[in-house]
């Protein structure tokens, strides 16, 4: 597979300018990830109410992959229930980690290249097993495996 | 004939395209080290120093001349005190364990520098919260050398030991390794010298040196995996209590207690790695044979282009300073973190290290989290700088960033 397939227009916008990159005033619950590899660290903060994530937000710096997968994974969960958020994390784990569909993903289908490029899957996973430790209410730093 | 000819990794049809410039992480093996490592197994295997059979005898003498090489490549101080060991790794720590629990006190201060790897770092930090110890950390200058004065301000506070490397594995840096030793000599600190990056580009001569305790890894010098050498003054050897019990270590074991072997065998419990060995001194005959001096040469000149190249492109940070570095570049491209940088590298076979390369300290103080890293040795050459040049290029065409 060609880097141009996996660094997609959309991948390196959301890189260039990231949406929901701030820090959230008084979160409800909030997890910070480390990718012990590069060491990458990414924050994600939620408000959640009535199982609803009202808002979310995350920090940190790393590499493309990371930065735009943080980005648009805050996109995709913002104003969804809590159940919503865990059901496409799986479905995105399953994309970029196992064979999982990537149809029906939407714009998230242009992460299913990573699968390609094992060495960056925790890249690409890093944020969202950040939000699934929020969401857990994990207190520990979670270390990305996969 | 170059002496790229001489490593089967090039020839395997998938890699025609590789551009290895990763050696400082671990280098290729040439055809001489890997017939040798073959031949051992084929013709002498058998474990050493206790059977009294012929292959045993032989495999003894070819585990014992590796040793008697190794000691004759680095000027060890004897023979008998060159210990083999898994790697620098596994070198740090025996020194740590052994030496340091005996000599280690409360109170006491470990330096160490902001340059070292992990595992120049790691084990005096492990030693020193058990004892109560401290780790002082000596600050490098903006262009990533050490800074001496801060060097000699750590030594006034009289440590026990100074553990500085060689040269630096993330930024090349060489230390003026003679100079450190002997100010850490003259306020009677122990010496312990990583030579991970050192004993594969240049000649080491530890008598001249006077360090106390110098360690490096085969695998980085050609040689196969997993083994590695600590060479030190044999009298402190002698006064060092065992790092591991086991077989071959002991002198009479009783029921409750037990008496060691003289060095090496003292340090060297368990059945040790032959096959290593004999690769180890294969690949000392190898590096022998290309000139210590040549080496080094060829690669501070494709470092030298590297860099070159890399400035031309323009909006290119390199680390490290100008002068007094080996063959490691080390460098930052605006607007490419260096793990998309090495994934757009790889498409064009071009390996090169991205990440914090196990010195996480010296990271903090670059400023950045990773950098890209490539690293040469006697099998690279300018065509290997041009695609890494090219490789850059496109990667900075894909993240569309014009300077």
């Amino acid at each position: 597979m060609d880097t141009r397939e996996l660094y997609q227009q959309v991948i390196l916008d959301h890189n260039l300018s990231p949406k929901n990159f701030k820090r959230i005033e008084e979160p409800t619950r909030t997890a910070v990830g480390h990718n012990p590899l590069c060491g990458d660290e990414v924050t994600v903060s939620l408000i959640v109410e009535n199982g609803v994530i009202e808002d979310v937000g995350f920090q940190g710096g790393g590499c493309a992959i990371s930065q735009a997968s943080a980005s648009m994974m805050t996109a995709s969960v913002k104003g969804k229930t809590v159940s919503e958020a865990r059901a496409l994390f799986e479905k995105f784990h399953a994309m970029v980690a196992e064979d999982g569909e990537s149809e029906a993903m939407g714009r998230l289908a242009a992460f299913s290249g990573v699968r390609e490029f094992p060495a960056r899957v925790k890249c690409a996973s890093l944020s969202w097993h950040t939000l699934k430790a929020a969401l857990d209410e994990r207190a520990e730093m979670v270390v990305t495996e996969e | 004939m170059s002496w790229r000819d001489d490593f089967p990794v090039f020839d395997r049809p998938e890699n025609d395209r590789l551009v290895f410039l990763d050696s400082a992480a671990s280098s290729q093996k040439p055809r001489s080290v890997i017939d040798a490592v073959s031949k051992y197994y084929e013709e002498s295997n058998a474990n050493v120093h206790r059977g009294v059979y012929g292959l045993a005898v032989k495999a003894t003498e070819a585990y014992e001349g590796a040793r008697a090489k190794v000691a004759g490549f680095v000027g060890a101080y004897d023979k008998n005190a060159v210990i083999f060991t898994r790697g620098t790794t596994e070198s740090a720590n025996l020194v740590a364990f052994s030496w340091g629990r005996q000599n280690v006190a409360s109170g006491d201060v470990v330096v160490v520098t902001a340059l070292e790897h992990h595992s120049n770092l790691v084990p005096w930090q492990i030693l020193c919260e058990e004892k109560g110890a401290t780790i002082r950390m000596v600050e490098i200058n903006e262009d990533g050398s050490l800074d001496l004065q801060d060097f000699a301000k750590a030594l006034s506070l009289n440590p026990r030991l100074v553990a500085v490397s060689h040269i630096s594995n993330a930024i090349g840096t060489v230390n003026p390794i003679k100079r450190l030793v002997a100010m850490a000599r003259d306020v009677g600190a122990t010496t312990f010298v990583d030579g991970a990056q050192a004993a594969p580009h240049v000649q080491i001569d530890v008598s001249a040196l006077q360090a106390d305790f110098y360690a490096f890894s085969g695998h980085k010098m050609l040689a196969p995996m997993g083994i590695g050498v600590l060479v030190a003054r044999p009298e402190i050897l002698d006064a060092m209590p065992p790092f591991h019990g086991g077989g071959e270590m002991i002198k009479v074991v009783g029921d409750t207690s037990s008496t060691f072997a003289p060095i090496p065998s003292k340090f060297e419990a368990g059945t040790p790695n032959v096959g290593g060995a004999v690769g180890l001194a294969a690949a000392i005959d190898y590096l022998e044979g290309c000139g210590m001096e040549a080496v080094l040469k060829h690669e501070k000149e494709l470092g030298r282009l590297a860099i070159q190249g890399l400035q031309g492109l323009g909006g290119v940070k390199i680390f490290g300073p100008e002068s007094e570095r080996a063959g490691v570049v080390s460098f930052w491209v605006d607007g490419v973190h260096p793990h998309d940088l090495a994934t757009i590298l790889d498409e064009s076979g071009v390996a090169v290290r991205a990440g914090h390369h196990c010195a996480q300290p010296l990271m903090r103080r670059l400023g950045v989290s990773a950098t890209a890293r490539a690293s040469f040795y006697v099998y690279n050459d300018e065509k290997d700088v041009d695609a890494l040049i090219g490789g850059v290029r496109k990667a900075k065409e894909i993240f569309a960033i014009t300077v």
